[in-house]
């Protein structure tokens, strides 16, 4: 939970005229908790063994992040500075009990393959980070994009990590959808491979590290195209003789 | 004055490169490989195959997704010799795409993923069993019944080994059966002598197959030991430890605890020993290094065999060693030549 010194420089904090473009592309893409942060990485890893456990645990998230961002930036001028960690972290927490006691009345089955995970959301590096490198900041309205746009980027790679995981592990894809979405996602589950070996490594936590160090790979992989094709268009230089003079006297 | 334009070791002989000391461990494997064939059936010389095709294949993708010379690295015949050493690991009648799975994930995973050979932290070859060996527990723990029990299919033809790896169906169901190390592991409330001789997997003609493989894999070793590309430090250790670990507890448990020559001579402890646990990239490298590490593996391999899930546990046991490899070279640097040991902690009496 220390880790919220090493979030981000590079948001941009109390300025004039809020980017709200710049904060939604921070959150999916450049700055996204999972990919770039490497933050709560802990339900990451541990809850992504099937799309709807992924859906499940991401909306937690994404929920008790966007309520703690709003409350943290509406208390942020009343908060002396040495206490904000602990006020904080009772935030998260109420939210994380809120979250908790909804799935445990409306997704029991959910509730209780996702487990330990869901109280744990109160140590999920990315809501803290979020509330003390942004909320504690940022008015309301910025917060709560925020903190929607980092949970949206967060539950993306869970929702990919696990729907790589399933097919990969047991050949299908949304699986036991109804858990989250009732009766109607009874028949959703798509089996992908018929007759296929279930490959445990991939439903066991070490399968989640090498997803996801692809998924990371092929990020780096995307930004570096994309630089490249930045630097491409930004170099054209005019046509013609263009020489330094290297000999006698350089001024 | 000239100066030599290559890099260190100075001290080699003309001629031993990459290539030919990886050709060399492949001919020494050939004793364990004919003994296996002998005994269980083509199976292990078409995985061999198809191992070669997959990692050679995935060596070459990775190469040039990487840009780098594919002919050049795939001379050097690293790639071969880890889907060798990973076809005489698997059971003979795994289904192809087991052994496909296998090769291609220790190749790109263990392998290139790193940076290639020289950079790889763990042994991939160990790296592509370990994968299988969790994710499909069922067809990795079934290998061929031994000669005398099942005399007709013994060495069962071409054809039936071919059908059973490329269809994956149950067709030498009826032939397998547990190795003695699995056999004995699921003994249940059976003391040793009960079980010796009354499980089938246990069987004096099971065991002395076993027996057969080991022996041709300790000479394979000793061929590698002779031709200096191996020491001896790793593999006496290993053994050494492993039978250390196996006399203690034999001699503190005698009824349930199974003998060192058991342990010794019924799984792959010679094939983990001098191919395995040797590899000049994943293990240490200083000689007193080699036998810390060795040691380490032959304990591990008691540990696991003994109390954990596995029945045999050269893989794992090779792979942890690995990961401690970097911390034992660290702490046992030798002492370059002309320097005192260093003084470590308090001297006694010279306090003040």
């Amino acid at each position: 939970m220390s880790d919220n010194n090493l979030v981000d420089d590079t948001v941009e904090t109390t300025k004039t005229g809020t980017d709200y473009a710049e904060i939604v592309y921070n959150g999916i893409w450049k700055n996204n908790p999972a990919l770039v942060q490497l933050l709560g990485l802990c339900p990451l890893l541990a809850v992504t063994s099937t799309v709807v456990n992924a859906i499940g645990l991401g909306l937690a998230t994404l929920v008790v992040l966007v309520g703690s961002n709003m409350a943290v930036s509406l208390i942020r001028n009343y908060v002396a500075d040495a206490v904000r960690l602990p006020a904080f972290v009772m935030i998260i927490a109420s939210f994380t009990t809120c979250i908790e006691l909804l799935m445990q009345a409306y997704t029991y089955e959910l509730y209780q393959i996702l487990g330990i995970f869901i109280p744990l959301i109160v140590t999920n590096c990315a809501i803290l980070g979020r509330a003390d490198a942004f909320a504690s900041r940022n008015p309301i309205l910025p917060s709560a994009l925020d903190g929607f746009m980092m949970g949206l980027g967060f539950m993306i790679i869970l929702v990919v990590l696990g729907g790589m995981r399933e097919l990969v592990g047991q050949g299908t894809l949304f699986s036991d959808m109804s858990l989250l979405f009732g009766d109607i996602a009874s028949d959703w589950k798509w089996v992908v491979f018929s007759d296929y070996n279930d490959v445990l490594f991939a439903i066991l936590p070490p399968g989640a590290f090498i997803g996801l160090g692809l998924l990371i790979a092929l990020k780096n992989y995307w930004d570096q195209k994309e630089k490249a094709r930045i630097e491409a268009k930004k170099e054209k230089t005019a046509p013609g003789s263009k020489r330094v003079r290297v000999t006698g006297n350089v001024a | 004055m000239a100066l030599l334009r290559i890099t260190s070791p100075h001290t080699q002989r003309a001629g031993r490169k990459t290539s030919w000391v990886m050709l060399m461990v492949i001919a020494a494997t050939v004793p364990g490989l004919v003994v296996q064939t002998a005994l269980f059936g083509w199976g292990t010389l078409v995985n061999i195959m198809i191992a070669i095709v997959a990692a050679l294949a995935s060596e070459a993708l990775i190469l040039k997704l990487r840009q780098r010379s594919i002919a050049f690295f795939l001379k050097d015949y690293s790639a071969v010799l880890t889907a060798v050493l990973l076809g005489l690991a698997l059971p003979p009648s795994v289904p192809w795409w087991l052994t496909v799975t296998a090769a291609s994930f220790a190749i790109i995973f263990a392998k290139q993923v790193y940076g290639g050979l020289g950079n790889n932290p763990f042994n991939p070859a160990m790296v592509g069993y370990a994968i299988v060996l969790v994710s499909f527990p069922v067809p990795m723990t079934q290998w061929l019944g031994s000669a005398d029990l099942v005399i007709a299919q013994a060495t069962l033809p071409l054809t039936d080994s071919l059908a059973a790896i490329l269809s994956s169906a149950p067709v030498i169901d009826s032939y397998t059966m547990a190795t003695p190390l699995d056999a004995f592991k699921h003994k249940e409330s059976l003391m040793s002598s009960e079980a010796f001789a009354s499980i089938e997997g246990l069987s004096t003609a099971n065991l002395s197959n076993w027996f057969y493989v080991n022996m041709a894999y300790l000479l394979g070793g000793l061929a590698l030991l002779y031709l200096r590309i191996i020491t001896w430090h790793t593999p006496v250790a290993f053994l050494g430890a492993l039978a250390v670990m196996a006399s203690l507890f034999y001699m503190v448990d005698s009824s349930n605890a199974a003998t060192p020559y058991f342990h010794l001579t019924t799984g792959a402890a010679m094939f983990g020993a001098f191919f395995i646990a040797t590899d000049p990239v994943s293990s240490c490298t200083s000689n007193k290094g080699k036998l810390f590490y060795g040691c380490g593996i032959g304990v591990l391999i008691y540990i696991i065999r003994t109390w954990g899930g596995y029945p045999d546990a050269i893989a794992f046991a090779v792979l942890l060693m690995n990961f401690a490899a970097p911390f034992i070279d660290y702490y046992s640097q030798p002492r370059a030549y002309g320097h005192t040991k260093a003084k470590k902690g308090l001297k006694i009496g010279d306090s003040k």
